[in-house]
């Protein structure tokens, strides 16, 4: 009865069909309190007075607070940073302006009235003085001598000066080339938008001193650690956080923001419950953004066209603070992949981190690997491009072979496993790969809409580890993840898991992977995640790493289980703990096939503890904390065929295949199912979405009416299949896809692009790629006019 | 997402909805809401008092009269969009109509709001214009009808009085020798128009007798392409013929920009997508 | 001043005193705790708030709750019948069209507005049906697989 590789539907499903699915939203209770936080209209200001009295004044309103109000009840109230590096500048980020305000959004006061429309209402009454300055909220313009300074403590708003890889040796590489390729490329600025707005319920409880918050984190335990150690200052066994369901989260649900500090003082203060509910609005101010980096970076090639040297100078910006875990994103998660699926004997990777006055950046779907495939993907097809070679030749030429690994690169990572050429094979193969290029040629010859054809062979780390080389690095906190296995008297089992899903299928994948171990039906497992009060210490979901680093700690606490139940099993048939095995859910004993006990058996006598071995204690009840010994490496080969009007520059997406290697995979549907949210997000940042703002600090694309995401109408169905390298270092083989649709895709449909208008001479158009870049771009290239 | 607090009535007819109309200048008239709404729940419009006309059903429903349909002011996008009598006598009005927003939006919003709103880039505005339609208006001293080329005054402005409701608007009846197209070039996010062209070409025995071209998106308000049109006809109305008829006559001035499209491009855009809506229409006209 | 308004609410006869300015949506959730449809955005373009009145499908957070009156409103907590899940449910469920769930009532409540218009609808008619719907996690392919399912089996 393998249920493990097995696509069977959802359990989470039934409750979320009917709409009995609980978000925080969905909480409420009759002395719940409604917060509406009165955000910075401009980018940068000096902050004067604060006149609250119209406001606490207005119906239904109870309190309306302001930094002094954080400073008097005695909080810390700063907003932390997660991951220190080497010099990084650390500013402060009190929860609501103290003096200055950075960016549009920054919170300045909260009204907190009987109901939401209320709060609203008075939030409009709070009368603010601004004083607006110049902003800057170019990454690399904000260096610039004169530029508007961030903060007066970050001289040229340099947040890190960051290095990986080795220059002398790059330098060497790039004199002995015969061919340099070079690439300017902007990867613009994103939203991530997942559809459930943020929100947080704070309940304080002065009777225990307990405060109860109810958010939507992708971490809860994190989210308490953060409150306890910079924005709140309680006691950390006093804090609880309960992710309820939650609509999405991409990454923008990790980081501890201003808001549910702000919402947990508002319901310290009143001593009632205060909901707050960002609007779409404001969480396209506030959630964390994405991406934003400036890039020149430059690839040397040998005669044989082999990859000698690759050099890559970027400029992130970690918009107007640090936010939770934003320092490690443009650096050990961007410049560690810039060895993509290639040998490559020398790399160097330079990052400069600024502040500007927009909205933070941190980690969105991928997290630096897009950006780093990006970089490397689109150098690769220039290179070919400019070496006259087909781009997946130039690719196989320079694959890490099958014997390389495991594979040291030049930018700290061991890469443990990969073959990565039966991938593209099998890519091309789908793709029909000869037949398009003749189709290529008619088009070519016909005029009108044009097709092209653009590949991304990808390589990814998931699943951040091990803690000790993690905290090396900066990281405050460890990377592993834990698991609760606790078999209940009648044999069913109860998972407690520092995971905690938000979309991604946990109850089921990890219910398949404790039925298989344990030879019972998925339905007897029970999943809690995202609750500090039931679950051990997690450190929760992102950055793809539930399934092997929380699918490991549940598979090795079964091992546990399996261990003790076979202590109590031979003590049960009097045999010797040795010759007692466990399977299909029965503990045997060798040699003697009518000697056995079902777990359910096993599991009930563990309880009892009547008639038990006298060397162990009752219960059957396992838990570990795994810590990795590597990432993963998840890789692929994507390809993207495109047709662009080149009379108006549309794009329009024809085909999308992809062949991805993640290794085993628990549930084929769910894998698939998210190598498709991941494709459409970065289908939309090559095609769609872009975060615009002018040179105010306004930001214009602030609402669905300007930013553009992905419609069903304008993807396609993806064509998908998969080559497996199991991972060899976690127990379960596998290695992780929930960002490698977003990291692969947009090299894949960029290089199609400009595939297709490859007879214009184009070599880049800079993401999004809209009608009227396209355009601009041809028409350029036509000598209409620049560009 | 919240909007601010106003009064509501209820209207049981035109003649009270005008009543109320009358007694207080900061009221709005309120139908399917999808005008209106979206600009109160960002407080861009606060309104003190709302008047529902929406279950005024004299104000509904689409008749076909002699050599014209008549489309009361409450019809919703999607009644329009499915109209019998529109798809056989006016069918770039439904056309346009199954362009606008989404299905939801559709099942909702209504002709008369979409046009007293005047947005620049909705759909319907250009082609009522291309028609030749006529605006039916309702005061408290009677009715009236203003042409559709003056009815679109300015960005969101129109010649509605703001005592006046509409109530319904005309378009003609298109004979088969006439052939009309709307083509849309989208806004990835809104789903508003950028550009959309609003064709409508009569051809007899072989050459065009008559030609008309407008556009949403591209001007504050909808924009007349008249004389393109009159270069084409007379002519056979063929593609070069189009071509040439576009790139010599089509001037667009002070076209809208926006962070997705500037104004260059817009006027770009709208001289492919006028040719490619002339071709489509000539291509529908049966001479 | 609260005005009175009576609808029906997934069959059942509903009556409150309500401010004019309370949205469908809110009417929903807050006053009848019909938690089940979402509010994704303010600008009437994620759809997750849809649900159908007098059969069509709209979205609720465009729709003041006095535009409701006397008129009849499904929402995704009155489509199953009988403990039996509704066709587009199921389908959802069985070809796995969610992820996170939030924008699903209001996919599904879309997806029996075009089903109910165009019971053959094909792929592309699905898509163009649910452009006024968001998903960030599905990529929208077993949504659409979901729907032309549910359609072949009722």
């Amino acid at each position: 009865m393998a249920v493990l590789g097995t696509s069977i539907r959802r359990r989470e499903d039934p409750a979320l069909i009917t709409g009995k699915g609980r978000y925080t939203d969905d909480f409420s209770s009759p002395t719940m309190l409604h917060a509406a936080i009165v955000r910075s209209p401009y980018a940068h200001a000096r902050l004067g007075a604060i006149d609250t009295s119209a406001a606490a004044a207005a119906p239904g309103v109870v309190g309306v607070f302001t930094a002094k109000d954080v400073e008097a009840a005695g909080l810390p109230g700063m907003v932390p940073v997660g991951w220190l590096l080497p010099d990084l500048k650390v500013v402060a980020h009190p929860i609501l302006a103290i003096d200055t305000v950075r960016h549009v959004g920054d919170g300045v006061a909260v009204v907190v009235a009987e109901d939401r429309y209320q709060a609203r209402d008075a939030a409009e009454l709070v009368d603010v003085e601004y004083e607006p300055f110049d902003a800057v909220t170019d990454p690399a313009g904000a260096t610039a001598e004169g530029a508007p300074l961030v903060h007066a403590d970050a001289p040229s708003n340099v947040a890190f000066d960051f290095e990986l890889g080795d220059s002398e040796s790059t330098e060497a590489g790039f004199a002995s080339a015969t061919q340099v390729t070079e690439i300017e490329l902007r990867n613009q600025r994103l939203i991530p938008h997942a559809i459930e707005p943020r929100a947080t319920i704070a309940d304080y409880d002065s009777s225990t001193g307990k405060l109860t918050v109810r958010m939507t984190t992708q971490n809860p335990h994190v989210h308490r650690l953060l409150m306890v150690l910079a924005s709140l200052g309680l006691p950390e066994h006093k804090i609880r956080v309960i992710a309820p369901e939650v609509g999405g989260g991409f990454g923008s649900k990790i980081h501890h923001y201003a808001d549910e500090a702000i919402v947990a003082m508002c319901s310290m203060q009143l001593g009632r419950p205060v909901k707050w509910i960002a609007t779409r609005g404001e969480t396209n101010l506030t959630d964390a953004h994405g991406r934003d980096h400036v890039t020149k970076a430059a690839i040397a090639l040998d005669a044989d066209h082999k990859i000698v040297g690759l050099r890559v100078d970027t400029y992130a910006t970690m918009g107007a603070y640090l936010s939770t875990f934003a320092p490690s994103v443009p650096t050990f998660l961007y410049a560690t992949l810039m060895s993509g699926q290639y040998d490559i004997p020398a790399i160097h990777c330079h990052v400069v981190g600024t502040f500007t006055h927009t909205t933070p950046v941190d980690a969105y779907r991928g997290a630096g690997r897009p950006e780093a495939t990006f970089v490397v993907e689109r150098l690769m097809e220039e290179a070919a491009k400019e070496a006259g070679l087909d781009p997946t030749e130039l690719r196989r030429k320079n694959f890490v072979q099958p014997d390389q690994f495991p594979y040291q690169t030049q930018v700290a990572l061991e890469y443990d496993s990969g073959n990565y050429e039966p991938a593209l094979d099998r890519a091309l193969e789908m793709v029909g790969y000869d037949d398009f290029r003749s189709q290529q040629s008619a088009r070519r010859a016909g005029g009108g809409k044009q097709l092209g054809i653009g590949f991304s062979t990808y390589i990814e780390a998931c699943g951040l580890a091990p803690s000790a080389v993690a905290g090396s690095l900066g990281a405050q906190a460890g990377l592993w993840e834990s698991a609760e296995v606790r078999v209940n008297p009648t044999g069913t089992v109860t998972v407690y898991t520092g995971s905690s899903a938000h979309g991604q299928g946990h109850h089921t994948t990890f219910s398949q992977i404790v039925a298989e171990k344990l030879g019972i039906d998925v339905d007897a497992v029970e999943v809690i995640h995202g609750d500090t009060d039931a679950v051990q210490f997690g450190m929760g979901t992102y950055g793809s790493r539930s399934a092997a680093v929380g699918g490991s700690a549940i598979w090795l606490s079964v091992d546990k289980i399996i261990e003790k139940g076979r202590r109590i099993a031979a003590h049960l048939l009097e045999a010797a703990v040795e010759d007692v095995e466990f399977a299909d859910g029965q503990f045997g004993v060798k040699g003697a096939p009518d000697k056995s006990l079902g777990l359910a058996d096993v599991s009930l006598q563990a309880y009892l503890a009547h008639n038990y071995p006298a060397d162990l204690e009752p219960g059957l009840v396992a838990t570990t904390f795994y810590d990795p010994a590597n990432f993963t490496y998840p890789f692929g080969a994507h390809i993207a065929i495109v047709e662009v009007d080149t009379e108006t520059g549309e794009v329009e997406l024809v085909r999308y295949v992809a062949c991805d290697d993640v290794g085993n995979v628990i549930n084929p549907m769910i894998v698939d199912g998210q190598l498709h949210g991941g494709l459409a997000q970065g289908i939309g940042q090559a095609l769609w979405e872009g975060a615009v703002y002018d040179d105010s600090g306004q930001l214009l694309t602030g609402s669905l009416m300007d930013y553009a995401m992905p419609r069903a109408h304008r993807l396609v169905n993806f064509e998908l299949d998969r080559t497996t390298t199991p991972c060899p270092h976690n127990p379960l083989g596998v290695k992780g896809v929930g960002e490698a649709g977003a990291i692969a895709s947009p090299p894949a449909v960029v290089n199609a692009v400009v595939d297709a208008l490859s007879p214009y001479g184009i070599r880049n158009i800079d993401m999004p790629l809209t009608p009227e870049k396209v355009w601009r771009a041809i028409a350029a290239a036509n000598g209409e006019g620049s560009e | 997402m919240y909007p601010a607090n106003f009064d509501y009535h209820r209207a049981g007819s035109v003649a009270e909805a005008l009543d109320l109309l009358g007694q207080n200048e900061d009221a709005k008239l309120i139908a399917g809401g999808h005008s209106l709404l979206p600009m109160m729940k960002l407080r861009l419009a606060q309104p003190s008092q709302l008047i529902d006309i929406g279950g005024l059903s004299d104000l509904k429903g689409i008749s076909a009269g002699e050599g014209s349909i008549r489309i009361g002011a409450l019809t919703t996008h999607a009644e329009i969009a499915a109209s019998a009598e529109l798809a056989e006598g006016c069918a770039i009005v439904a056309e346009a109509a199954a362009e606008i927003g989404d299905p939801q939006v559709r099942n909702r919003g209504t002709i008369g709001g979409n046009l007293s709103h005047a947005d620049p880039a909705s759909d319907l505005p250009g082609v009522v214009l291309a028609l030749g339609g006529t605006i039916e208006i309702v005061g408290k001293g009677g009715g009236r009808s203003v042409a559709a080329a003056d009815f679109f005054v300015d960005l969101l402005t129109t010649a509605l009085g703001e005592d006046e409701i509409l109530a319904a608007v005309t378009v003609p009846t298109l004979g088969a020798g006439t052939g009309s197209a709307y083509l849309k070039f989208e806004h990835p996010a809104s789903g508003y128009a950028v550009v959309g062209a609003a064709a409508i070409v009569t051809m007899s025995g072989g050459s065009c007798e008559s030609a008309s071209l407008c556009f949403n998106g591209v001007t504050a308000t909808p924009l007349s392409a008249d004389a393109v049109g009159g270069a084409l006809a007379g002519g056979s109305a063929d593609d070069a013929a189009i071509d040439a008829a576009v790139d010599s006559n089509l001037s667009v001035d002070d076209p809208l920009s926006d962070v997705f499209a500037s104004g260059d491009y817009r006027a770009h855009i709208a001289g492919v997508y006028a040719k490619r809506a002339l071709r489509e229409a000539r291509g529908r006209a049966r001479s | 001043m609260k005005h009175t308004v009576r609808m029906e609410v997934n069959g059942t006869s509903v009556e409150k005193d309500v401010e004019p300015r309370t949205l469908l949506v809110h009417f929903l959730r807050e006053e009848l705790g019909l938690t089940g449809t979402n509010v994704g955005c303010e600008t009437t373009l994620c759809g997750a708030c849809t649900v159908l009145i007098d059969g069509k499908s709209v979205k609720s957070c465009t729709q003041l709750a006095l535009q409701a009156d006397s008129m009849s409103v499904t929402t995704i907590e009155g489509m199953a019948t009988n403990g039996e899940l509704h066709p587009l449910q199921q389908s959802f469920w069985d070809h796995h069209g969610l992820q996170c769930g939030y924008c699903t009532p209001g996919m599904i409540m879309a997806s029996a507005g075009l089903l109910s218009q165009n019971p053959d609808a094909s792929e592309e008619e699905i898509r163009e049906g649910l452009k006024g719907n968001l998903c960030r996690c599905t990529g929208y392919q077993n949504i659409v697989k979901a729907v032309k399912s549910a359609a072949e089996s009722m």
